[in-house]
């Protein structure tokens, strides 16, 4: 059952923030986002990295707050619309009103894929502010597709018109995708659209998403350039393309968003967002993506290796938002060697 | 030892439980009656096993009998939405409520930080922050009794299996109580709390990151001093409280890892979390229990 039209959802103003140390710059973001809209775009999102309240030593304090990028591409974008991120325990029901009186029109409500309950209360105001409202259940190679399934329907009895299986990890193979979005489409309400957001971790970030969209998604996450955590997201200039090569329709022009790529999300990288040994660990472990530049640097402070880093964060079963365990291992790894 | 003072348990789930087991080892609190409103409730069975009296009718089911059984204290670990209710019944009949829900009706009360300063205050409900409140801003106040903090944040982890659906269908209610808990009682000028579920199998036990940044470079060697005291003064009611790594240095940032075993009395010892709630708010009646005793707390004087 494979969608003849797509939805993009371009992720380098928000997944892009964590390669970026959450520095991007507000004329950088409206740049940007005036060439994504201009490609046809139609969504783009935008906050810290870690969702709307991100702003912490945790996570990093970014360069200007929510509320200023939010309005700068909100101001700037003449089609496209604006999404924001929200990870309950991070982000609270203030932040989801801030949002919407700036003016986006989705709210993507994140959880860990087993704890679809704490999204109760911000899935259901999200729903009453008459907003686009998305259940996203991040690092959804950890639940096998019936338990998955199960969330999902807490989600969507929340009020979600939207889910997500989110690959945070970059783990999951296409089979691992089509096995979890069929059973969501299966499963879910006919009208609650489905989603898949990868990471490009194991170089699978299209061949992932195009198995999303043939087992019933409609939405895609990727980013131009691929500017995200880990090896970065599904490269949404490349997707695109062969959207257009497989006759699914996106809106999206392919040469417009190569150069919104290449002139663009490219020149304002800190480092290439390659598949390095690490980014390879994230994927092979099944490790949340954004803990890769936390490793590297715990790893130059404490003379550890960062790969050994992420895989005793895989190990210890860690999940999203638990970036405070990075330096505690490093330091257990540096006595432990002397 | 003098006479123990009467108290009753509103609330028969977990946290209810856990704190009777801690109760009933207590030199200064006797816990007399447990209320429930589930009369299948596993609490409200253990409860009579060991010789309270029980309700199954909530707070009014207990009410009648505030006066016959001398009942001075009551802890009230039902949920935010029901405290105000229960809060105005029982001080109407003049018992003193120690609130283990986010309600925070009454003073944030975190025993080795500030429980002296209720003392004598005769306030007649005191609010216990939340888990991850009474985990970390110990180690806050550590930092601020030394010099100024700027900004403390702290992050809470538990295991999946430890966070009820109380704290699961308002987890605002958790980051917003326990950020206003690092500023008034931690003594941070600005606060900030993340709350993290983690489902691994077997479950882990609680951990707490507190970052401080303090308004100037930090005194390292005062800092470290402190931290290790206040350490052995949590210690003191939650044995499995350690410091696991730091205080860790870094420009004005000063970090604190920390891991919470509970004594594992009803609640898994993984549970720290809910653990260290039921001793602080165990602590605080113990605290109290001597004031109301001498006739502080007289019948009907509460305001």
């Amino acid at each position: 059952m494979t969608h003849s039209k797509i939805l993009l959802h371009d992720m380098c103003l928000r997944d892009g923030m964590h390669p970026k140390r959450h520095q991007i710059t507000v004329e950088q973001m409206r740049a940007i986002a005036k060439g994504l809209d201009e490609a046809g775009v139609p969504l783009i999102e935008v906050t810290h990295g870690d969702g709307l309240g991100g702003e912490s030593v945790n996570y990093g304090f970014p360069l200007h707050s929510d509320e200023e990028y939010l309005r700068a591409v909100i101001d700037t974008v003449k089609r496209a619309k604006v999404s924001a991120l929200l990870l309950p325990g991070i982000g609270t029901v203030e932040h989801l009103r801030m949002a919407k009186d700036l003016g986006v029109s989705t709210i993507r409500v994140a959880t860990h894929c087993t704890e679809a309950d704490v999204s109760e209360q911000h899935i259901t105001l999200a729903r009453q502010l008459g907003l686009d409202t998305v259940g996203f259940l991040m690092m959804a190679h950890m639940l096998d597709p019936e338990k998955l399934v199960q969330q999902a329907l807490l989600m969507e009895s929340y009020g979600a018109n939207c889910i997500y299986c989110t690959d945070s990890a970059g783990y999951m193979l296409p089979d691992d995708v089509t096995a979890r979005l069929s059973l969501l489409r299966e499963r879910l309400k006919p009208d609650t659209e489905l989603g898949f957001h990868g990471h490009h971790n194991l170089a699978m970030g299209i061949a992932n998403s195009i198995a999303a969209v043939q087992a019933g998604a409609n939405r895609i996450d990727g980013s131009a350039a691929g500017l995200g955590a880990g090896a970065g997201n599904t490269p949404l200039e490349v997707f695109n393309a062969v959207c257009h090569r497989m006759g699914i329709e996106t809106g999206v022009d392919v040469m417009k968003l190569a150069d919104v790529a290449e002139d663009l999300v490219t020149p304002i990288m800190d480092m290439p967002i390659r598949i390095d040994r690490d980014s390879l660990v994230l994927g092979y472990a099944g490790v949340y993506s954004s803990f890769l530049l936390f490793a590297k640097r715990a790893a130059a402070k404490y003379g550890v290796s960062s790969a050994d880093i992420l895989i005793e964060m895989g190990r210890m079963k860690t999940v999203g938002g638990q970036e405070d365990m990075i330096e505690d291992v490093a330091i257990n790894m540096a006595r432990a060697k002397n | 030892m003098s006479k123990k003072i009467n108290a009753a348990l509103i609330g028969s789930g977990n946290i209810g439980t856990d704190l009777m087991f801690k109760a009933l080892r207590s030199h200064e609190i006797h816990p007399s009656w447990m209320v429930g409103i589930d009369a299948a409730s596993d609490g409200l069975a253990k409860a009579r096993q060991h010789g309270l009296k029980t309700t199954d009718q909530g707070i009014d089911g207990l009410l009648p009998h505030l006066a016959s059984d001398d009942i001075r204290i009551a802890f009230d670990a039902t949920s935010a939405y029901v405290h105000p209710e229960n809060a105005r019944k029982l001080r109407e009949a003049g018992v003193v409520v120690i609130d283990l829900t986010p309600a925070a009706i009454g003073p944030f009360c975190v025993p080795p930080v500030n429980l002296a300063e209720h003392a004598g205050k005769r306030e007649m409900n005191v609010n216990m922050v939340t888990c991850g409140g009474q985990a970390t801003i110990p180690m806050v106040a550590a930092v601020s009794r030394v010099q100024p903090v700027d900004y403390a944040e702290i992050v809470a982890t538990v295991a999946s299996r430890s966070a009820g659906p109380g704290t699961r269908k308002n987890i605002d209610e958790f980051t917003r109580t326990t950020a206003r808990g690092i500023e008034t009682v931690g003594g941070a000028k600005r606060g900030k709390a993340i709350i993290i579920l983690n489902p691994a199998e077997p479950p882990l036990i609680m951990r707490d990151t507190v970052h401080c940044l303090t308004a100037d470079e930090p005194n390292r060697d005062q800092i470290i001093d402190s931290v290790q005291t206040m350490i052995k003064e949590v210690q003191r009611y939650v044995p499995g409280y350690s410091l696991k790594n730091g205080p860790v240095f870094d420009g004005n940032r000063v970090s604190i890892y920390l891991e919470v075993e509970g004594l594992g009395d009803y609640l898994p010892k993984y549970a720290g979390n809910l653990d260290i709630m039921t001793a602080a708010a165990l602590r605080t009646a113990e605290m109290l229990a001597p004031e109301i005793a001498a006739g502080h707390y007289a019948r009907g004087d509460a305001q």
